[in-house]
């Protein structure tokens, strides 16, 4: 399984090197040499400037937030949390201070506007797509993910254990999440699938019963039944799809940062760092047994 | 009393046109406005999309915003998604029609008795009208549900009718109040002389005015429900909007909001120019008419 894993990583990072490559033709030839802080483009030189949205969820984010800043729930400049951990490693490995790093709000849909982007890049959950992967660059893995399925105890939805079985209920997802195209391709449910805006409206229409049951990412599952609402539960996760589901960074179409990023993620994933950071930060998104 | 049956056309009529068409005069001196128009036309939207199409970024926001191929792939589903954006508004709209009668009615009662019933009708008025129709929607959507009430449904579209049916019944309630009171007071005078009681004057003499008169203010707050169907999509209900929110986010081009925009703009401009017809027809009646 873990030599199964190396290869996955592997495939992702020559493809997304192959993918920056197509963008910019100089920077191939020597990829560790352009990786020098000095020489690197950035939104802000001297400044890592990484994008995130805001509210900034557990358990992808934690440690809180102080009163006055202007990051909701979690503010990620504290370094706690999964991606401000691995983003913070990153930025180490590329030779940046933890001074040297500014977060800055930048909504999920803002992320892959045209034009010139204000973050070098944005860690904020976003599953890679090969149609994605045309419009904006990705890192290699930082996560591969899974999707999986979260329900009100003692409900008629919570007795099932088969993908088949969830056809008839109302089941919802949230906006720019690929769970929404797990539920369609997986499921083939009867009743149309809600879709919110937000982690808070999703939680809310779990909690009213507006819907059966909700599908999001594996860590954000936990959070939910754990944190979130009470009564609930994580009866499931979906088997991953195909060639497996994996979260990026996303930079600006072609930014050779990007290698420098995935440069630095296998050295994080080759030394454990990021095997820890996982364990530190998502300990408990283990264990769903797996619908079939 | 009612003009309904004079219908002689006066001598201007013929030599009336829409707004649209305001200028171009009958006659030899016609051709050479339509031909200014025309090239000035012409000229206008050449220079619209030279500038577009020769700024920096134009490449790149053709891409993302007009791609023929993500044009093509996300019209079924988006049309297919705007069919509840239908069924909201026809639902809605039959409401609205009936209670904000009711409520106009209601203010226009005269005598200090019906003091309580108008202070209610102007409240109620004020403050739907004065509150944004997002927060309505989202208020109701996720509060009401909440409530766990028995026998009150859940439904996402049911409260998304309701919201649209007390914001928009509050501003319709003025379109007709103010068709209600444009009606001459001699109208009910004379009514009242020739035996109607007040329940017949309203029901026979005024209303049939006063709902003629304001039938193009109604259609264009009909426009405006229309539109306002979107904002259900906050609920989690996939309408139009909220589908090509979807498509975008799966793709990150922004192709599927132009189709979503189009499939609307298709359905109110046909409206639009029902509603200036109305309005050159309703002109052309009264002034050959001459009465009311």
């Amino acid at each position: 399984m873990r030599a199964g894993l190396i290869a996955l990583t592997a495939l992702a990072a020559a493809l997304a090197a192959t993918a920056t490559a197509t963008g910019t033709t100089a920077r191939t030839a020597a990829p560790s040499a352009s990786c020098v802080k000095a020489s690197l483009t950035l939104v802000k030189p001297g400044t890592l400037t990484i994008g995130t949205d805001n509210p900034a969820y557990p358990p992808w984010y934690g440690g809180g937030t102080t009163k006055g800043s202007k990051w909701q729930l979690n503010d990620p400049s504290n370094g706690k949390g999964f991606e401000p951990a691995v983003a913070y490693a990153v930025a180490s490995k590329l030779g940046f201070t933890k001074s040297e790093v500014n977060w800055v709000y930048v909504p999920f849909n803002n992320s892959f506007a045209p034009g010139k982007k204000k973050f070098d890049f944005d860690i904020n959950q976003i599953s890679y797509t090969a149609a994605r992967a045309k419009v904006v660059t990705f890192s290699s893995s930082y996560y591969d993910v899974d999707q999986a399925l979260v329900v009100l105890k003692g409900t008629p939805i919570s007795h099932v254990r088969s993908l088949a079985g969830l056809r008839g209920f109302k089941l919802a997802a949230e906006l720019g999440t690929t769970s929404y195209y797990d539920i369609l391709g997986a499921i083939k449910p009867t009743k149309q699938p809600s879709v919110f805006d937000t982690d808070a409206a999703a939680v809310q229409a779990l909690k009213n019963k507006q819907i059966d049951g909700l599908v999001v990412d594996l860590p954000t599952a936990f959070y939910i039944s754990g944190a979130e609402v009470p009564n609930s539960t994580v009866s499931g996760q979906f088997p991953p799809p195909r060639g497996g589901e994996h979260f990026g960074m996303v930079f600006q179409k072609g930014n050779p940062l990007a290698s420098c990023v995935d440069g630095a993620l296998k050295t994080l994933k080759a030394n454990g760092t990021l095997a820890k950071i996982k364990s530190t930060w998502l300990s408990k998104a283990t264990g769903a047994p797996v619908l079939k | 009393m009612a003009v309904e049956g004079d219908r002689r056309p006066g001598p201007e009529v013929a030599g009336r046109r829409s707004k649209l068409l305001a200028g171009w005069g009958p006659g030899g001196d016609g051709r050479r406005s339509v031909a200014i128009a025309l090239l000035s036309t012409i000229v206008f939207f050449a220079i619209v999309v030279f500038a577009v199409t020769h700024s920096p970024g134009w490449p790149e926001v053709r891409k993302t915003f007009f791609d023929w191929g993500e044009f093509r792939s996300s019209l079924p589903e988006i049309a297919s998604a705007f069919k509840l954006n239908v069924k909201i508004f026809c639902i809605a709209e039959v409401f609205i029609l009936i209670f904000a009668l009711l409520i106009a009615v209601i203010r226009s009662l005269p005598g200090p008795v019906f003091f309580p019933l108008r202070a209610l009708a102007i409240a109620y008025a004020d403050f739907f009208r004065g509150v944004p129709t997002i927060l309505v929607i989202a208020i109701l959507g996720f509060g009401a549900p909440a409530l766990q009430l028995k026998h009150v449904p859940t439904s996402t579209t049911f409260w998304g009718i309701v919201a649209l049916v007390l914001i928009y019944t509050a501003y319709v309630s003025e379109v007709y109040r103010a068709g209600i009171e444009s009606v001459h007071p001699s109208q009910e005078a004379a009514a009242r002389s020739l035996g109607l009681s007040r329940a017949q004057t309203l029901r026979h003499v005024i209303l049939p005015q006063a709902v003629r008169r304001v039938i193009p203010p109604l259609l264009n707050d009909f426009i405006g429900l229309q539109k306002d169907t979107a904002l259900v999509g906050i609920l989690g209900a996939v309408e139009a909007f909220k589908q090509s929110e979807i498509d975008t986010d799966a793709t990150f081009n922004y192709t599927p909001y132009v189709t979503a925009a189009l499939l609307f703009v298709a359905l109110t401009i046909p409206l639009a120019r029902f509603t200036d017809w109305l309005i050159a027809r309703d002109r052309r009646r009264r002034q050959s008419g001459g009465v009311a």
